[in-house]
């Protein structure tokens, strides 16, 4: 495994080059309304259906911001430990774009919303020194555009204004990233505490999370390069490979003796490879001014509180408490890195399961089941409360681990529960000395020569002797006792 | 009936309740009026059934004691609102033909509150304009003409239509709206009353944009109680419009009192101005002496930052207006031209170059140049910070006075096409833009006749949300003016 401390490096002819990554990421508000309309939001409805006449920008329409938006961006701010602004305000960007009713987007550029804040990355779950800072420089919010459509008509273009006035949030990071691997881990750990917030529901597929990447070198500490913005990379595996990319082909266009150009460039997900879009000089002059259709944006405390206690356990929290309950660092980082698994595992909690034995569990047996049969834990098969329940008759005594297992997989298949499958199959554990004694017996006088060579000091032999005997009693037996057994018959 | 157009919007209303006549009788003369003045090109939509249906409505009602406040009182509207399946083009090619599936807010209040509606008025494209030349309907005369002259007159900018329509006894009462003097320097240069309230009390939803931050609908009508009964029925508080006042109407017809007794009557020095004519000036003190006879005091007060004003407006309004009608880009409704082969761009510039006149597309430019990279601050962001010394100014000076009075405008009413220089045109406004920066409600009436026989106006400005103080020096000096002349009918 590479080591993930050790700093990423694009080796050039003229030395070692460091990659400097900034990410705005552009999340879609979870919300029923608009930013500044009553119209719907749902993905994937007929084009245009999803349109009042404010988003399209009728004469005489205005603004009026919706509260649950900017409720969302406020609790993703705090879950972001960032100062929140009570005092912020809308400007215009203007810009003619077909897609662009408006003919301008409303946006925060002077005064956004929120302000300074952090993300903590871990780049590797199993080495609790792999842990970065990542800065968020702030969070604005603004509308979204429309949709243009090409293929619809020989010589037309058609424009579908569903997403047109949908709220967006644009967090923008610090340039604090230093390799692919960072930029992921970043952008994962993003996605995962939005959805744990519930302000984003972090599909990239469906386009609701979406990051332009800056991109720069520079030979390790000095000055900041000339940057590259990539827009609109939707996944987090593409971003990784524009990060890889662009710093190579920087590295390689400076060491050719060019330079590196200020410009907006394109990801092709199909060759792997950026191209150009627009230089710096074809750059529009967005002429941002505040909005005059809006009065500036004033929180009260009541508001602010109301946020605050609004907030369920984050990522990082929960982690520390699964950890307190003696969960292995890897198991907690597994554990909390999606909020449904959480939510799975805070329920079986809940229902009373033992936290080490039921994370070990929920890591192996649940994860493989579900994997193996393709299913999200959010529709797993066999409920929290079920899966306490046939922990419940582990931990007792019950049945066996291995017993567990078998009745794990009978449990997914007919949705029963574990006690009635235990007492039906007969699966119960034996703890009857003389049944278990009686087949010890039988198996050390059918291995006389296995028992020789034991007693000579072949101890691994000693599994061989415990599996024959689980095997005999169908694995019902209480393999402690097995062992207890054993022992004293061998070891005498 | 040509006597019921002569009528005050109280008359009707209160005859009409009396039972003297029927709203059908009221709608039916006003329409008989409208169509026997198409000379004057005040409307460009004329909507004759719908002031019939309004006036059936309120004759129906009639006697129930059901009445709303102006039930059988039939309005003109101007072309800047939004009027459900009617034409509403702001006065521009690039929206001729547009019929919104919704109506503004104001004239939806209008309707609430029983109000037919004539038609459409003409008005200058999008607002900009003192003289109502750059409408694509081409200009509105003047019911009103020089001493022993034929020449055609303009009645001012940009609710010239409004104006005209009111002079001209084709509507009783009519809308506007006000973004740097669009209601007062018209009411002024036809002789009319009209009243810009408080910037926030008027809903904007539904009325074309010009500039966000000052546009203003008022009314504009032959009396001050009657823009008092208007403006009551077109103000008040709407969640559809982020800047609209969340503060109930006050009931400013029922507290008009021209006792002005113990009220203090600013005037700035700062507005006496070079070349402003005698007569004006004249009319200035004679209105001094009228609210001194209503028992008020005058006062001297400084308006230190008046000659900023108009430069301040000019970069502040076409810097709105240049991102506001950016939506006509032929995209959605409205005009589109598509040249042969041309992109998306082309269609863009040949719509637009196309749909917009001339005086738009300067303050297009404007706003554009002030709000770009490198001119930002030292246009744009330095005439926020002077704006913001204007309002001091008038905070000020009301620690001292209780209304402002001056001058509506700096000239009587000028011929068609005799000014041609937009800074020229642009002085029109200046002593009605400060108080529009500052938000301030505003008022011009009528005060009496210039040397031509032409119409000159008084302007009082109040204190913030205190349109009662201003509504009410109006009526010290209507009452105390006595302008009764009308303008001979030539049309």
């Amino acid at each position: 495994m590479a080591d993930t401390n050790a700093p990423f490096r694009i080796k050039g002819e003229t030395g070692e080059w460091e990659v400097v990554v900034g990410l705005e990421v552009h999340a879609q508000v979870v919300s029923n309304a608009k930013l500044f309309s009553g119209a719907a939001t749902a993905f994937g409805a007929e084009p245009n259906t999803q349109v009042s006449l404010v988003d399209a920008a009728m004469p005489g329409m205005l603004p009026v911001p919706n509260e649950e938006c900017i409720r969302q961006a406020v609790r993703t701010g705090m879950a972001l430990d960032a100062k929140i602004n009570k005092w912020s305000r809308f400007d215009r960007k203007n810009y003619f774009y077909a897609d662009l009713p408006q003919g301008y987007q409303i946006s925060q550029l002077y005064h956004p919303l929120v302000g300074e804040g952090e993300i903590e990355i871990l780049l590797d779950e199993k080495d609790e020194g792999s842990v970065r800072t990542i800065g968020i420089e702030r969070i604005h919010v603004e509308q979204d555009a429309g949709k243009l459509m090409h293929d619809q008509h020989p010589s037309m273009s058609y424009v579908d204004l569903n997403r047109s006035g949908v709220a967006l949030m644009e967090i923008v990071s610090r340039p604090d990233m230093r390799s692919p691997a960072e930029a992921g881990a970043y952008l994962r750990k993003l996605r995962s505490i939005l959805r744990y917030v519930g302000s984003c529901d972090g599909n990239m597929e469906e386009g609701s999370m979406r990051a332009d990447v800056n991109v720069s070198v520079r030979k390790p500490g000095a000055e900041f390069g000339t940057r590259t913005e990539t827009k609109n990379v939707n996944s987090v595996r593409f971003v990784m490979a524009v990060v890889e990319h662009e710093a190579k082909r920087q590295v390689e266009l400076i060491e050719g003796g060019g330079t590196v150009a200020q410009e907006t460039r394109l990801f092709d997900p199909d060759k792997g490879v950026t191209r150009s879009l627009r230089s710096k000089e074809d750059a529009h002059d967005y002429r941002y001014f505040p909005d005059p259709d809006l009065l500036p944006l004033e929180l009260d405390d009541a508001f602010l509180e109301d946020c605050k206690s609004s907030l369920p356990e984050l990522p990082n929290d929960k982690r520390k408490r699964y950890e307190g309950l003696g969960i292995t660092a890897y198991n907690a980082g597994v554990l909390t890195a999606e909020v449904e698994t959480a939510r799975w595992f805070d329920a079986l909690l809940k229902a009373g399961a033992e936290a080490k034995q039921g994370a070990n569990w929920v890591v192996a047996e649940l994860f493989g089941a579900l994997n193996r049969r393709g299913e999200s834990i959010d529709a797993s098969p066999v409920s929290a409360a079920r899966a306490a329940e046939l922990l419940g008759l582990v931990a007792d005594g019950t049945i066996s681990g291995t017993i567990a297992k078998q009745v794990f997989e009978i449990m997914l298949e007919s949705g029963e529960g574990a006690a009635d499958i235990v007492e039906k199959q007969g699966l119960k554990q034996t703890s009857d000395t003389g049944a278990i004694d009686a087949e010890i017996d039988k198996i050390l006088a059918a291995n006389a020569d296995k028992v020789a060579e034991y007693k000579s000091g072949k101890q691994q032999l000693f599994g061989f002797f415990v599996g024959q005997t689980m095997k005999a009693m169908q694995g019902k037996a209480n393999p402690q006792l097995v062992n207890e057994r054993l022992r004293a018959k061998l070891d005498s | 009936m040509s006597e019921l157009t002569a009528k005050t919007i109280a008359e009707l209303r209160d005859g009409f309740r009396a039972g003297d006549f029927s709203a059908r009788e009221i709608a039916e003369s006003f329409n008989a009026a409208v169509a026997a003045a198409k000379l004057l090109n005040a409307y460009t939509v004329e909507t004759p059934e719908d002031a019939l249906a309004a006036a059936e409505a309120a004759d129906k009602v009639r006697g129930t004691g059901g009445l709303s406040s102006l039930a059988g009182i039939p309005l003109g509207i101007k072309d800047l609102f939004a009027t459900r399946g009617v034409d509403t083009t702001a006065g521009s090619r690039i929206l001729k033909g547009f019929k919104p599936r919704y109506e503004s807010t104001v004239t939806a209040n209008l309707r609430k509150a029983g109000a037919g509606m004539l038609g459409k008025l003409n008005m200058d494209e999008f607002a900009m304009g003192s003289s109502n030349e750059t409408s694509t309907y081409g200009p509105v005369i003047s019911p009103w003409r020089r001493k022993g002259s034929n020449v055609g007159l303009t009645p001012g900018g940009s609710s010239g239509g409004s104006a005209a329509a009111v002079a001209a006894q084709i509507a009783p009462g009519v809308t506007g709206t006000d973004t740097g003097g669009s209601i007062r320097q018209p009411a002024a240069f036809v002789g009319i009353s009209g009243i810009k309230p408080t910037y926030g009390r008027c809903s904007r939803w539904g009325i074309v944009s010009f500039a966000s931050s000052l546009d203003q609908a008022g009314p504009m009508a032959k009396s001050v109680r009657d823009c008092a009964i208007l403006l009551e029925a077109m103000a008040g508080f709407d969640p559809k419009d982020s800047t609209s006042l969340d503060l109930a109407v006050p009931q400013w017809e029922a507290n008009l009192s021209s006792d002005l007794r113990g009220k203090r009557v600013g005037i700035p020095k700062e507005y006496r101005i070079d070349g402003v004519p005698a007569d004006i000036n004249a009319l200035w003190d004679k209105g001094i002496e009228w609210l001194k006879d209503a028992g008020a005091t005058p006062v001297e007060i400084s308006l230190p930052h008046t000659k900023y004003a108009l430069p301040t407006y000019y970069i502040i309004a076409p810097a709105e207006a240049s991102s506001n009608l950016a939506r006509y880009d032929g995209v959605r409704y409205g005009l589109r031209d598509t040249p042969e082969g041309g992109n998306l761009d082309a269609m863009y510039s040949a719509t637009r170059a196309d749909g917009f006149g001339a005086e738009v597309k300067r303050r297009i430019m404007i706003g554009t140049y002030v709000l770009s990279a490198g001119f930002y601050d030292a246009y744009f962001t330095k005439a926020q910070r002077v704006r913001a010394l204007i309002k001091q100014d008038f905070a000020k000076a009301f620690e001292q006075c209780d209304v402002i009075l001056t001058p509506t405008a700096p000239s009587a009413a000028f011929g068609i096409g005799e000014t041609t220089d937009p800074l020229a045109m642009y002085l029109n406004d200046v002593f009605a833009v400060p108080a529009s920066l500052a938000g301030l409600p505003a008022m011009s009436v009528p005060g009496g006749l210039d040397g031509q026989g032409l119409p000159l106006g008084l302007h009082l400005i109040g204190n913030e949300l205190d349109e009662q103080m201003v509504l009410n020096a109006g009526l010290a000096i209507e009452e105390r003016a006595g302008f009764t002349a009308r303008p001979e009918k030539w049309w």
